[in-house]
C-alpha cells in the first residue's frame, strides 16, 4: 500500500521462470510438493543442500542464514550465468524461502555470503516429473504487462499535467467555478496512478497533502490545499487566498507535476509492482475514499473512487494473461468482484461525474466499503499467484 | 495464570467483605515491596516466563503506597480500564476531598477490600458497587494522573489557583501529522489508569471512582484494553499487537534500574516550579486506530518491511533471534540497509532519538466494529516518561512524519498528565501539590505527614 516503487523488488524480469520468496514454513511446506522444501544451511563458508536432485515443477528451497553475514541462494542455469531464482538479503540467523518452477535439466546452487564474488556453488539436477512448465511464455507476459502498465502511466501522466495547467489558470485568474468543475477531472489522472506517484515520497506530500496530515509550521501546498481555498468551511473561519497567494499554490502544483512527468518517462515497472499497486490503490479507496476523508472540502470523493478503481482494474488487465494461466478461479473471482463495484459506484453517476460523497446515506456508503472489501481480498493474492 | 490466583470464583455472599476473603489469597504478600514493584527483583527466574496471561511468581496483590505510584514500572496486567475525567466544581475543597476520597477508595481495591462500609444501612445503596466481591485483587493497580487543564484552561483560568505550581513539561500535546484527534476522546482534567489481571476488577475500580466523583468530577472518556502490548519486566514474554507483531521488545524493563530513573521519573532538580513532581512521571496516552482489514491483505514481506523485523520470531531484519540489537548499517543488495530507512523499529529506536527510552504501557483494544463493518480496533498507546518534550514528542514527530506504518494507523485520541509521586500510608495522590501553600495554612498537618513518605526530606 505505501509505494510501490523501492523497497520490495523481486526483479521479475530478472526472473526468467518467475520466483517468490517468503518465510512462512507453511507455505513452503505446501509448495514443496514433493516431501516438502529443500533445505539451504548457509554459513560464511559452505552452502549445505540437502539434496542434489529434485523432480521438475515447483520446488521450494528453505535458506537458513547460519553465518555472520548476509546471504543470497541462486538457482543457477547450466551456464552459471542464468538466474533461475533468487532470494535476497537474508540477514545472519533468519530463514527466507525460494519457490520457483524449473523445468527438467542441470543447474547450480549457490550461496553468496556477504552478496559479493559467484558464491559458493554446487551442481543440482532437476530430473522430469512429467510437470508442465509455461517457462518462457511467462516470462513474455510479464514483459508485456510491464510496457502495458508502463504505457498507462505515460498516458496519465500526460493528461494530468496538460490539466493540471488548465485548472492552475483558471485558478489563477480568479475563474472559481470552472475551476471548481475542473477540479475533481483533472484529479482522476493524479488517482489512477496514485501508488506510483506515492512512490516518489517528496512528491507526494507537496502535491497531494490532507490539511490533517500537515506538520506544526508545514507549509500547505498542492490540490487539497487549493481546495479549501475553492470550498472554503463556511463559518468564516478561513481567510482566502490573495492573489499572489493563489499564484504561487498554482505555480508549485504544476512545476510539480511537471516533475512527476519528467521522472515517470522512463520508468520501468514489474509484475509486482503492478500487483501490488492494484492492490494499494483500492486500499486508498478504503481508508480515505470511502470515508469522505479525501475530498473534505469539495466532497468529491467518488471522482477520486472511480478513478483509483480504474487504476486498479488496468494493473489487473495486464496481469490477467499470467494470472488466468496460473489461478484461473482468482482471477475469475477478481473479474465479478470489479463488476460488482462498478455496477455500485454506476448507481451515483451524475451527468459526467458522480454526486458528492455528502450525498450518500450510510447504508450506501456501507454497501461501497463492502464491495471494496470484497474486491481488496481476492486481488491482494494476485502478486503472489503471478509469481508463483 | 490460576495457580498463582488463589480459589477464583468464590460467590460473593452478602456481608462478606473482600478483606475477609484476602486471608485465603495472601493479599499482604506484597507488603514488604515499597513503590510498586521491587527493583532487581530476580523475576526472570521464577519460572513465570508464560505469555499475556502468565504471571506466575508474582505477589496476589501490589501496594497502593510507596514511592511512586503502582501501576507504572509494576508488571503489566493483562487488562486496563483508563478513564479520564472532567472536573465539575472551582472549589479547591472539593478536588482536594475527590483526590483523598480516590487514595482511600484505591487503598482499599488494590488489596481486594471493599470501598466504604461492607454492610450498610438496609435502606441505602451499598457504598461498594459489588461486582468484585468474591474475586482476588488481581493485582489491580490505581494511577491517578492530572491534566494541563488542571492547572488553567485553554482560556487561561486558573481555576483551581495552581497555574504557577504547573509544571513547565505538562502542555498539552503538539498537533502531529495526520493526527485525527476526537475531542470526545482526548484530554481531561484527572485520569485514572486501572490495570488488573481480571477485567472485572479494573471496570469494578474505575466504576467506583466514577461514583465518588459523580458531582465534583464527571467521565469524559475511557478505554478498555486487552492484551497488553508491552513488557516492563524481564519476567514477562513479549505480547503481540492486534497487527500480529512482537510488541515492546526494546521496552524500558523495571529492572533496568538506572534506566528507567533516567527516562521514567522526574528527577529533583527537573522542574524547581513543580518540585511536588518528583518522584512522579508523565502519562502520554495515545488512541491508535489500526487499519486492520488493510493490514491483513498486505503481503508478509511488506508487513516485515514496514515493521523491520521478522513476524514469527519478532527477530530484526538484520538478523538474529528476538533481543538481538538491529544492525541498522547493515545493506543487503543495492546497498539498500535491510532494515529499511522508514520502518518502524528504526524510526522508534533509541539510536535515531536521541538516546531516548519510552517505559509503554499499551493495550490492544476492539471497540465491536464501525459503521463500516470494520474492527475498531488498534492500541491504547500509554507511556510513562520523565519529560514528554524531550521523551515523547520528538520521537512521535519522527513517528507521524516518517513510518511507513503510518499508511496503517491513525491517532484518535490524546491526552497528556502528569503523574505525582506516591501517597505514603495516610497521604493521598497529589498531596505534594497543595502542601505547601494553602492546605497548609489550613494546619492540617499534610505538609508533617509528607516528612514521613518515602520521598525524603
Amino acid at each position: 500500500m505505501r509505494r510501490v516503487l523501492p523497497t520490495v523488488l523481486v526483479g521479475a524480469l530478472a526472473i526468467t521462470v518467475a520466483g517468490c520468496q517468503s518465510n512462512s514454513p507453511e507455505e513452503s511446506t505446501e509448495s514443496g510438493e514433493a516431501g516438502g522444501p529443500l533445505s539451504v544451511v548457509s554459513t560464511d563458508d559452505q552452502c549445505e543442500v540437502s539434496t542434489t536432485e529434485a523432480p521438475s515443477g515447483r520446488i521450494a528451497f528453505s535458506v537458513k542464514n547460519e553465518g555472520s553475514q548476509v546471504t543470497e541462494f541462486y538457482l543457477l542455469g547450466d551456464d552459471g550465468l542464468r538466474i533461475i531464482g533468487e532470494v535476497e538479503n537474508i540477514g545472519p540467523g533468519l530463514t527466507r524461502d525460494l519457490v520457483l518452477q524449473a523445468a527438467p535439466g542441470d543447474y547450480f546452487t549457490a550461496c553468496k555470503p556477504g552478496m559479493v564474488g559467484e558464491g559458493i556453488r554446487a551442481a543440482f539436477t532437476v530430473s522430469d516429473s512429467g510437470a508442465d512448465l509455461v517457462a518462457g511464455e511467462d516470462a513474455e507476459l510479464v514483459e508485456q504487462a510491464n510496457v502495458q502498465y508502463g504505457s498507462y502511466v505515460k498516458d496519465q501522466t500526460e493528461q494530468l499535467l496538460t490539466e493540471t495547467q488548465e485548472f492552475a489558470e483558471l485558478y489563477t485568474a480568479g475563474d472559481d467555478d470552472a475551476a471548481r468543475a475542473l477540479y475533481p477531472e483533472a484529479r482522476v489522472h493524479w488517482e489512477r496512478i496514485e501508488t506510483v506517484a506515492e512512490a516518489f515520497g517528496d512528491l507526494d506530500p507537496r502535491m497531494d497533502l490532507r490539511e490533517a496530515d500537515l506538520e506544526p509550521d508545514q507549509e500547505w501546498t498542492g490540490w487539497h490545499a487549493i481546495e479549501k481555498d475553492l470550498w472554503p468551511p463556511v463559518d468564516g473561519s478561513y481567510e482566502a487566498k490573495t492573489d499572489e497567494e493563489r499564484t504561487a499554490l498554482a505555480d508549485q502544483l504544476v512545476a510539480d507535476t511537471q516533475e512527476l512527468y519528467d521522472r515517470t518517462r522512463d520508468q520501468d515497472y514489474t509484475a509486482d509492482q503492478i500487483g501490488n499497486g492494484a492492490k494499494g490503490l483500492l486500499d486508498e479507496v478504503a481508508t480515505g475514499k470511502v470515508t469522505g476523508e479525501e475530498e473534505y472540502w469539495s466532497h468529491t470523493d467518488l471522482w477520486d473512487f472511480q478513478a483509483n478503481v480504474d487504476g486498479a482494474r488496468v494493473g489487473w488487465e495486464g496481469l490477467r494473461p499470467l494470472l488466468q494461466q496460473k489461478d484461473p478461479e482468482l482471477d475469475a473471482e477478481v473479474e465479478t468482484r470489479f463488476e460488482e463495484l462498478q455496477a455500485l459506484l454506476d448507481e451515483q453517476r451524475d451527468g459526467e461525474g458522480f454526486v458528492l460523497y455528502t450525498d450518500l446515506s450510510t447504508e450506501e456508503v456501507k454497501a461501497l466499503s463492502d464491495a471494496v472489501n470484497a474486491l481488496s481480498e481476492p486481488l491482494s493474492q494476485v502478486t503472489a499467484a503471478v509469481l508463483s | 495464570m490460576g495457580a498463582a490466583r488463589g480459589p477464583e470464583g468464590r460467590p460473593g455472599t452478602p456481608g462478606v467483605s473482600r478483606r475477609r476473603f484476602l486471608g485465603y489469597v495472601g493479599g499482604g504478600a506484597a507488603a514488604g515491596i515499597a513503590g510498586g514493584y521491587a527493583v532487581g527483583r530476580a523475576v526472570g527466574s521464577d519460572g513465570s516466563g508464560g505469555g499475556t496471561g502468565g504471571a506466575g511468581g508474582l505477589p496476589d496483590s501490589w501496594p497502593f503506597h510507596g514511592t511512586h505510584q503502582a501501576g507504572i514500572v509494576t508488571p503489566a496486567q493483562d487488562r486496563m480500564h483508563f478513564a479520564a475525567f472532567d472536573l465539575r466544581t472551582d472549589s479547591r475543597e472539593e478536588l482536594v476531598g475527590l483526590l483523598q476520597e480516590w487514595s482511600a477508595a484505591a487503598a482499599a481495591m488494590t488489596q481486594g477490600q471493599v470501598v466504604g462500609e461492607p454492610v450498610g444501612a438496609y435502606d441505602a445503596p451499598p457504598d461498594d458497587t459489588g461486582e468484585a466481591l468474591g474475586l482476588p485483587p488481581s493485582r489491580l493497580t490505581i494511577t491517578i494522573g492530572l491534566g494541563p487543564s488542571l492547572f488553567e484552561t485553554a482560556d487561561g483560568v486558573d481555576r483551581f489557583g495552581l497555574a504557577d505550581r504547573r509544571p513547565a513539561a505538562l502542555e498539552p500535546l503538539p498537533h502531529f501529522p495526520a493526527d485525527n484527534l476526537d475531542p470526545a476522546r482526548s484530554d481531561g482534567d484527572l485520569c485514572v489508569q486501572a490495570c488488573a489481571d481480571d477485567p472485572q476488577v479494573a471496570v469494578h475500580a474505575v466504576r467506583n471512582l466514577s461514583r465518588i466523583a459523580f458531582g465534583r468530577a464527571a467521565v469524559r472518556w475511557s478505554q478498555l484494553g486487552f492484551g497488553r502490548t508491552s513488557s516492563t519486566s524481564t519476567s514477562q514474554a513479549t505480547p503481540r499487537n492486534l497487527f500480529g507483531f512482537k510488541d515492546g521488545t526494546a521496552n524500558l524493563k523495571v529492572e533496568e534500574e538506572a534506566a528507567v530513573a533516567e527516562h521514567v521519573w522526574v528527577g529533583e532538580g527537573d522542574d524547581p516550579a513543580a518540585g511536588w513532581m518528583r518522584g512522579g512521571s508523565y502519562l502520554v496516552a495515545r488512541r491508535i486506530s489500526m487499519h486492520i482489514e488493510t493490514w491483513d491483505r498486505t503481503s508478509l514481506r511488506e508487513q516485515e518491511a514496514l515493521i523491520g523485523r521478522d513476524r514469527v520470531e519478532g527477530a530484526p531484519l538484520s538478523g538474529g533471534e528476538e533481543f538481538t540489537e538491529p544492525d541498522f548499517a547493515l545493506a543487503g543488495r543495492g546497498g539498500e540497509p535491510l532494515i529499511p530507512v522508514d520502518s518502524h523499529v528504526r524510526l522508534a529506536h533509541p539510536s535515531q532519538n536521541d538516546g531516548v527510552r519510552l517505559l509503554r504501557r499499551g493495550y490492544n483494544f476492539a471497540d465491536g466494529t464501525t459503521a463500516l463493518g470494520r474492527l475498531d480496533a488498534g492500541l491504547f498507546f500509554i507511556a510513562y516518561v520523565r519529560d514528554p518534550r524531550t521523551g515523547y514528542v520528538p520521537m512521535q514527530t519522527r513517528l507521524s512524519r516518517d513510518d511507513a506504518l503510518m499508511e496503517y494507523l491513525q491517532h484518535t485520541g490524546s491526552g497528556l498528565f502528569a503523574v505525582p509521586p506516591g501517597a505514603s500510608e495516610g497521604g493521598w495522590v497529589g498531596e505534594g501539590l497543595f502542601a505547601d501553600q494553602s492546605v497548609r495554612r489550613g494546619g492540617s498537618g499534610l505538609s508533617q505527614r509528607r516528612s514521613e513518605g518515602s520521598l525524603g526530606p
